[in-house]
């Protein structure tokens, strides 16, 4: 049984990575202009002609990349956040990382209007780590247990989207579309500048979150199950959350408030590969970069000439397919 | 988890306190905002009726949003409740069955094809009409024909399908910029610039969904205990939940057509109230009701005050009032 779960396991990854992989090549030849695959592949190793440099690296590359890193991150964030609390409805939206960042980015565009838009990035990623201490701090009562910062998550969260909501009244009308457009959620006009900020963050964080996998696997068994066990409880569900954070913020960064990704990835991922969270978050971030990289294409494509935020697609997209696997895990 | 009031005697001693503090807070929203009444103005307008602004103001706009708040209010603490039961997971709310977001989506979809000349009677039922569909839909996806029931497919296909319907009402409002405006006014969630006619349309549903809910408290205690117990109890378990899902979406429903999707009551209610009264059914329905009411009858009075002339949206009260409520029950609980 368990040989043959991992094996099938194996082939759900490998399917997984090939569609990324696929996904990426297809959004990277169409769009408004389209460029053949030979010329892609031409363009990628510095042969390309001077429009297909352009188009290819200059502009989609970065994009696809950032849809890729972006969506990895919100799964895998919202993957160690379902197991730290124990609760299939988390997602990063929850932990105030969402909330702080827009609270954050907004009093920054309504105080600062002047400023440079390319700071928006780091006073997301600011926001979000102070809104997730001040949870921390409050859900803090002789350790944490998952209940409560669930619930004080979901006040902060509420508090905060009021506070947001507050902010856009009270400014000028002008800064309420822009704002709002950034909380779509969109990875229109990333450049490599963003991409350069972003990937660090993953670098340092997706090798941690599989290190915490198997914490977090002792953790399903319970609060007092994995003290038996001998786990350092309170210190990995930190770890944990200070990944998903991390994570979560960073991305929330760099392309806004993207919904649906940090909440259904993980459960697609889990549909495919099962509940060992060492399979669910790698598997987490190849599905949270398929969808957001199918969403993004959706984006550009549909409707032509209008490019439309990926945050309207990724459920459009993601939705449908999670569904699917749900009707089918219940014949098996 | 028995909360603080433990005896029978001082729960109720704490539903007519609740009831006091509703009556005071329904006063208050009839009395307060931008203009100021006294309370013989208010009896004048209904007893003396001369057709004066201030009396067209009270009859027309406080009298019937207040009702609403009171009612749309209590509807949602209990159907949020019954769905924490339900699902057996303290983050459910209405919202989960998909009510909400199907409405909007079916109000949307109204709009693009029928333009302006859809009237606000019309979209209450083209609301009530998608919060059910929506509902149905969910059911079908997570319960399945002959399925096993289990609580986290169903939460899980609601929330599935919650984001779907949001996605595509985004979707549609992008392509389609002249459903905007009013889309969005809907959208939002008030209270406010709703008539006494919307709330008499969906009040036989909501005083329905009320009573059934109520009948089912006791039930809805053995099915607490787990699924095993409540088998072994004698329940009959697929009867109650049916009922109970019936219950949820006859009160998220008629609450969605009335005032649009209002978030957070129907989650943050039935935890505070369960730290007063603990988990008897019996006794948290009503008190469910009665906060509910409070809370968002407050909430649109606070939405008025806060940055006159200008009113906030009701959520933003709402989160002012109820955070604070939120974070020292969380903290004062016992917990698992």
């Amino acid at each position: 049984m368990s040989r043959h779960h991992g094996r099938r396991s194996a082939a759900a990854l490998l399917a997984l990575l090939l569609l990324v992989a696929l996904a990426a090549a297809v959004s990277l030849s169409l769009g408004a202009v389209r460029v053949p695959l030979g010329q892609v592949l031409r363009a990628a190793v510095g042969l390309g002609s001077e429009s297909a440099d352009l188009i290819v690296l200059k502009l989609r590359l970065p994009r696809i990349l950032a849809a890729i890193l972006v969506g990895a991150a919100l799964a895998v964030a919202g993957a160690l956040l379902q197991g730290v609390v124990r609760n299939p409805l988390a997602s990063p939206d929850l932990a105030g990382v969402t909330g702080g960042a827009s609270v954050a980015v907004v009093g920054f565009m309504t105080l600062f209007s002047g400023y440079s838009i390319h700071l928006v990035p780091f006073v997301a990623v600011a926001g979000a780590f102070v809104v997730v201490a001040i949870h921390y701090a409050l859900s803090w009562k002789k350790g944490v247990t998952p209940m409560r910062f669930v619930l004080i998550g979901i006040g902060l969260s509420t508090a905060l989207s009021a506070l947001t909501m507050f902010l856009l009244i009270s400014g000028p009308a002008y800064l309420a579309a822009q704002v709002l457009n950034w909380m779509t959620g969109s990875i229109y006009g990333t450049n490599w500048t963003y991409i350069g900020m972003l990937w660090p963050w993953l670098a340092v964080f997706l090798p941690l979150s599989l290190r915490i996998a198997r914490e977090l696997n002792v953790q399903a068994l319970g609060d007092a199950t994995a003290i038996g066990l001998g786990s350092r409880l309170q210190w990995s569900r930190m770890a944990a959350l200070l990944c998903s954070v991390a994570l979560a913020g960073a991305s929330v960064g760099v392309a806004g408030t993207l919904s649906f990704v940090g909440l259904l990835a993980p459960h697609i991922a889990r549909r495919l590969v099962g509940h060992d969270y060492r399979l669910v978050i790698p598997a987490s971030a190849l599905a949270g970069a398929l969808v957001l990289l199918a969403a993004d294409l959706a984006g550009r494509m549909l409707f032509q000439p209008m490019d439309i935020p990926a945050g309207v697609f990724t459920a459009g997209i993601g939705a449908p397919f999670f569904m699917y696997l749900l009707l089918r895990g219940r014949r098996a | 988890m028995a909360g603080w009031l433990r005896s029978g005697r001082r729960r109720a001693a704490g539903i007519a306190a609740g009831l006091a503090l509703l009556l005071v807070c329904m006063m208050g929203s009839l009395l307060f905002g931008v203009h100021t009444y006294r309370l013989e103005q208010l009896w004048t307008a209904y007893a003396d009726f001369a057709g004066t602004n201030e009396q067209l103001i009270l009859r027309t706009s406080r009298v019937p949003r207040t009702l609403i708040a009171a009612f749309v209010g209590a509807c949602l603490a209990v159907a949020g409740c019954v769905m924490q039961v339900l699902t057996k997971n303290p983050l459910a709310s209405p919202s989960v069955f998909g009510v909400n977001s199907g409405a909007s989506l079916l109000i949307v979809i109204g709009l693009t094809a029928y333009g302006s000349s859809m009237s606000m009677v019309n979209m209450v039922w083209v609301a009530f009409v998608g919060a059910g569909a929506a509902a149905a839909c969910v059911l079908v996806l997570g319960l399945g024909i002959g399925g096993r029931f289990d609580p986290i497919r169903l939460t899980l296909a609601g929330a599935a399908f919650a984001a779907f319907a949001s996605s595509a009402t985004s979707g549609l409002i992008l392509l389609n910029k002249q459903s905007l405006d009013a889309a969005l006014l809907w959208m939002i969630g008030s209270v406010s610039g709703r008539k006494l006619e919307h709330l008499a349309a969906v009040l036989p549903y909501m005083a329905a969904g009320l009573l059934l809910a109520m009948l089912l408290s006791a039930s809805l205690n053995v099915m607490a205990l787990g699924d095993d117990n409540a088998r072994s109890l004698g329940q009959r378990l697929g009867l109650v939940r049916l009922l109970a899902a019936a219950a949820v979406v006859l009160l998220a429903g008629s609450s969605v057509a009335a005032a649009g999707p209002i978030a957070f009551v129907g989650l943050v209610v039935p935890h505070l109230c369960r730290s007063l009264v603990g988990n008897d059914h019996r006794w948290l329905l009503p008190y469910c009701a009665l906060t509910g009411a409070i809370l968002l009858v407050a909430a649109d009075t606070v939405s008025r005050l806060i940055l006159m002339p200008k009113e906030v949206p009701v959520g933003v009260a709402t989160a002012i009032i109820g955070v604070p409520f939120l974070i020292r029950a969380a903290r004062g609980r016992s917990h698992e």
